[in-house]
């Protein structure tokens, strides 16, 4: 197997809170690893810190490594990580003043392309990965406001893929969702690791066994047990995984 | 018990204070009305007191451009409106990339140790009294724009009509200059309000696609907050069309239509200022009242669109959170 992204010894505070603690993990090619745990354990915090976004809240601080494909994600420019690690949030977030042509397009113009051609066939295959493509086709110019609440968090997806990164995250992408709409995602996320490698954080477990091949949980900052996402859910290492998987606690 | 008891008692007590309440209750809806009350008042009686020149010069008191208090009386309005305009258009022109930038460094960029104070600072522009701008502009402004600005400007785009002419100082230009800085305060204040509305939400979008600062404030703050923007600065712009004092003080007051920038003017404001004294005849005080009411509805209409503007975009921000 492949590694993609290697975390080693990571560690991030918001001001004088500790928010994950010396955090060592791998992450595959071309995998769904999903990252589980309780609410307020640093799953969401974690993978902020892999697209360097954590830093981008006031006196949030990072020590450690993250290594995408063997490069030190902290000795490049933020601006040129992000373009190779994309990121979906909890809540959708498409630019409401923009029309879904242009929210998609949104990331290509950033990076300078103004070929109408090369803008419009990014549009449609990553309108297409993101499976809003049919529901859409006819709307393009259409803000981006006017979409259901899943369809916007696949146009965010949409708006993602578009400047083809590497690695996609996602901060708990269907937690505002409801259940038809959190099975879109959840096909969508099985058939993106095609071409992506994807990082998941939900605090469903069930979406997590039925999405990943690797599973983390995290608890109280601290990453307890990172496996193969079957044997995990099956014979999990750790009593406290155990525990949380069987419900006793979360 | 004893928590019912209490109850009780400051319920007696209210009851017992009746009169004092409703007196109260009283007096705040009519002095709120009043408000009201004045408004119409003043709006009313303007329209009065303009009414004869209204009937002797119609529509054309506007496009008339002589002011003569002597026979045959004759009153335009289009010299000041004409100044009113250029001025404020001036004071837009420099006043708004100014402004937008402070907002911008305030609401996107600056540390938090330096955005309080800085914040206080440009509000307090705005307590600065109109005449001490105007004292400034003469003292200070007038004397660097006569020797310095204006013959650099004219040495480079002196072939333009508006650069023409032997700068003087107070003029057009620093009116326009005095004005920016006086409505500085009020678009930077406005629109950093309409930027911190803004979602953080919208400016994570952008940084994940990999915007820089200025990218994100381009595409997640300042389209976002597009419609409290434009409102911000039609605020200023009602600012501008109504400053008296200042204007006044560094227009050079001339009632004359002239292209170049470097000619003195005259705005409403500062013709009705210096002049209203002097009205000679009933109907010439009735051309000033009336020229009155054209800066108020100037005023009135752009800040009525002003507000709707910003209700839409605090309508749009309640949408989208």
């Amino acid at each position: 197997m492949a590694l993609k992204l290697h975390v080693e010894s990571l560690s991030a505070w918001y001001g004088e809170k500790l928010a994950i603690q010396d955090i060592t993990m791998d992450v595959e090619d071309h995998m769904v690893t999903a990252v589980i745990g309780p609410s307020g354990c640093g799953k969401s915090t974690l993978i902020r810190c892999l697209n360097r976004m954590h830093e981008t809240i006031p006196k949030a601080r990072v020590e450690g490594k993250v290594l995408l494909q063997g490069e030190d994600i902290y000795a490049a420019s933020p601006v040129s990580v992000r373009r190779r690690i994309g990121m979906v949030f909890q809540k959708a977030n498409p630019f409401p003043t923009m029309s879904i042509y242009d929210n998609v397009a949104a990331g290509l113009r950033l990076n300078g392309v103004r070929n109408r051609d090369e803008l419009d066939k990014a549009v449609l295959e990553s309108l297409k990965q993101a499976a809003l493509w049919d529901e859409v086709k006819d709307s393009l110019d259409k803000s981006g406001a006017s979409l259901s609440g899943g369809q916007q968090q696949r146009l965010c997806i949409a708006r993602a893929l578009a400047v083809k990164p590497e690695v996609l995250l996602m901060d708990e992408p269907c937690s505002a969702l409801d259940p038809i709409a959190t099975a879109k995602i959840e096909d969508l996320i099985f058939d993106l690791k095609k071409d992506f490698t994807l990082v998941v954080v939900t605090h469903n477990m069930q979406q997590a066994a039925r999405v990943s091949e690797t599973t983390a949980f995290m608890y109280l900052g601290k990453l307890i047990e990172v496996n193969n996402t079957r044997e995990l859910f099956e014979r999990p290492r750790e009593a406290l995984t155990e525990s949380y998987i069987t419900g006793r606690f979360g | 018990m004893h928590f019912f008891r209490w109850t009780r008692g400051v319920g007696r007590g209210v009851s017992a204070d009746t009169l004092g309440e409703s007196l109260f209750r009283w007096f705040s809806t009519l002095v709120a009305l009043g408000v009201v009350g004045v408004l119409v008042l003043i709006a009313t009686l303007l329209f009065f007191e303009a009414e004869a020149s209204i009937r002797v010069f119609g529509w054309s008191f506007l496009g008339g451009t002589v002011w003569n208090p002597q026979p045959p009386l004759l009153f335009g309005a289009l010299p000041f409106v004409y100044g009113t305009l250029v001025t404020s258009a001036l004071a837009l022109l420099f006043g708004v990339p100014i402004s937008l930038g402070i907002a911008i460094f305030l609401s996107e960029l600056a540390p938090s140790w330096i955005r309080i104070p800085l914040t206080y600072v440009v509000e307090l522009l705005a307590a600065v009294p109109s005449v001490v701008y105007g004292l400034w502009g003469i003292f200070v402004l007038a004397p660097v724009m006569r020797t310095s600005i204006e013959p650099f400007i004219q040495g480079i785009f002196g072939f333009l009509p508006i650069f023409q002419g032997t700068p003087i100082g107070l003029d057009k230009l620093s009116a326009g200059v005095i004005l920016a800085i006086m409505i500085i305060p009020t678009i930077s204040s406005v629109s950093r309000e309409a930027f911190l509305a803004v979602p953080d939400s919208q400016r994570e979008a952008a940084l994940s696609l990999g915007a820089t600062r200025w990218e994100t404030t381009r595409l997640a703050v300042l389209r976002y907050a597009r419609a409290g923007l434009f409102g911000a600065i039609i605020l200023g712009l009602g600012r501008a069309v109504g400053e008296t004092m200042a204007v006044t003080m560094t227009i050079g007051n001339k009632n004359v239509i002239s292209v170049s920038l470097f000619d003195q003017g005259q705005t409403i404001a500062s013709w009705i200022a210096n002049n209203f004294t002097e009205a000679e005849t009933p109907l010439e005080l009735s051309a000033f009242i009336e020229l009155g009411l054209v800066l108020m509805l100037m005023s009135l209409i752009i800040n009525i669109f002003a507000r709707l503007m910003v209700a839409r975009v605090l309508r749009q921000g309640e949408g989208a959170a």
